[in-house]
């Protein structure tokens, strides 16, 4: 079914939102960036966050984004899903990203970002008690991904290897 | 956000001095390299959120053919060169004499792949090695690496260094282009400087600019 793009929240880098259903959640050209996307299947609510990096303890707290790192961002997603409706206690998620885009010999932090944001990511969610029900995480490829609250779908995009549904 | 405030009208020349230079010595490089005329614009500098980065060539998902590069030593940052899909297919048909050339299936092309690497080897090689002797400083690249994917997925990897402490970038962008050639909206490869945070300071004061307002 084609849809208007109205019915389409579309979340930057680094941000997050939250809808309910009919509506769809999007997030466009994750690379080793992950989308993670937290849903109440019975009130057909979901609250995607795009989360750029694991950890922010040596950020500047004065000024900080929650949205960016996977330690803020996962609390304020549950926040924003709580006032919205959604029941805490019956979230699950499911999350794509975390892809190394370029390929070096040195294993440096900022070329491992990626799976270090899926690892600080599932942390939170086994601390939150949130179940992972599944993820398309790792390889070297961008990835554009929108989720259905309806029927709890996450649609990944590709530019290779076409589109998927997990 | 500090080094962000204190950028004034005068830094932004400096940083499109940097963007004029080292494009300058890549375009005279790739006329070289494929005997055709290559014209380049006057740098854009400008300082943008991380989404407005992500839009900048018209959509995060728009898909492009980059070579990569960090900048290590006396100044750090990412260095990024970066082709429509079309134009990069132009170029390597040009590299490797082959008109059936095409980067989509490019997995059954490693010689196209290999020419496309080795010419954002040379062009970022040129650029910085101009940056270098502009500044008067020590840079030392990385081997470059090659993308094909989405703009968003590749761009978002040089502003790892920078989210740590901030949500803006200033980036330089110098286009280069081909002459004689129409298709004006298609054909052009941008140069995106993303210099670190830290680099600011050692790059104004190298290019003397030591007033702090």
């Amino acid at each position: 079914m084609k849809r208007e793009p109205s019915e389409i929240i579309k979340v930057g880098i680094a941000d997050l939102n939250v809808v309910k259903s009919p509506k769809l959640i999007r997030t466009m050209g994750l690379g080793s960036c992950v989308g993670v996307v937290l849903f109440d299947k019975v009130n057909s609510i979901a609250g995607l966050a795009h989360i750029m990096l694991p950890d922010s303890s040596l950020a500047n707290k004065d000024s900080l984004n929650h949205a960016k790192y996977a330690d803020t961002a996962i609390p304020k997603l549950m926040t924003k899903l709580a006032e919205a409706g959604a029941r805490i206690s019956s979230l699950q998620a499911k999350m794509a990203g975390g892809a190394q885009m370029f390929q070096f010999q040195s294993a440096s932090d900022t070329i491992r970002i990626g799976p270090r944001n899926v690892e600080a990511i599932k942390q939170q969610l086994i601390l939150k008690n949130i179940p992972l029900i599944s993820e398309e995480v790792g390889g070297n490829k961008g990835r554009t991904i929108e989720f259905d609250p309806k029927t709890c779908e996450l649609m990944i995009r590709t530019v290779n290897q076409g589109t998927k549904v997990i | 956000m500090d080094y962000i405030n204190s950028i004034t009208n005068k830094h932004i020349d400096i940083l499109k001095e940097v963007g004029n230079i080292g494009a300058g010595h890549s375009a005279t490089a790739l006329s070289m390299l494929i005997n055709k005329k290559i014209n380049m614009t006057v740098p854009n500098v400008e300082i943008v959120s991380f989404n407005e980065l992500m839009e900048w060539l018209g959509g995060s998902e728009v898909v492009i053919a980059s070579v990569y590069l960090r900048i290590k030593g006396d100044v750090s940052g990412s260095l990024f060169f970066v082709l429509s899909i079309e134009q990069a297919e132009r170029f390597i048909k040009q590299l490797i004499a082959d008109d059936h050339f095409s980067l989509i299936n490019s997995t059954e092309h490693e010689l196209g792949l290999s020419a496309f690497q080795e010419l954002g080897n040379i062009l970022t090689g040129s650029y910085l090695s101009s940056l270098s002797d502009l500044t008067g400083t020590n840079l030392y690249p990385s081997v470059p690496s090659l993308s094909i994917d989405m703009f968003g997925a590749v761009i978002s990897h040089g502003l790892i260094e920078l989210s740590h402490v901030s949500d803006y970038a200033i980036i330089i962008d110098t286009v280069i282009k081909e002459e004689d050639h129409f298709e004006v909206d298609t054909v052009k490869g941008h140069f995106f400087l993303l210099p670190d945070p830290e680099s600011f300071k050692k790059l104004f004061e190298a290019l003397g600019v030591t007033d702090e307002t």
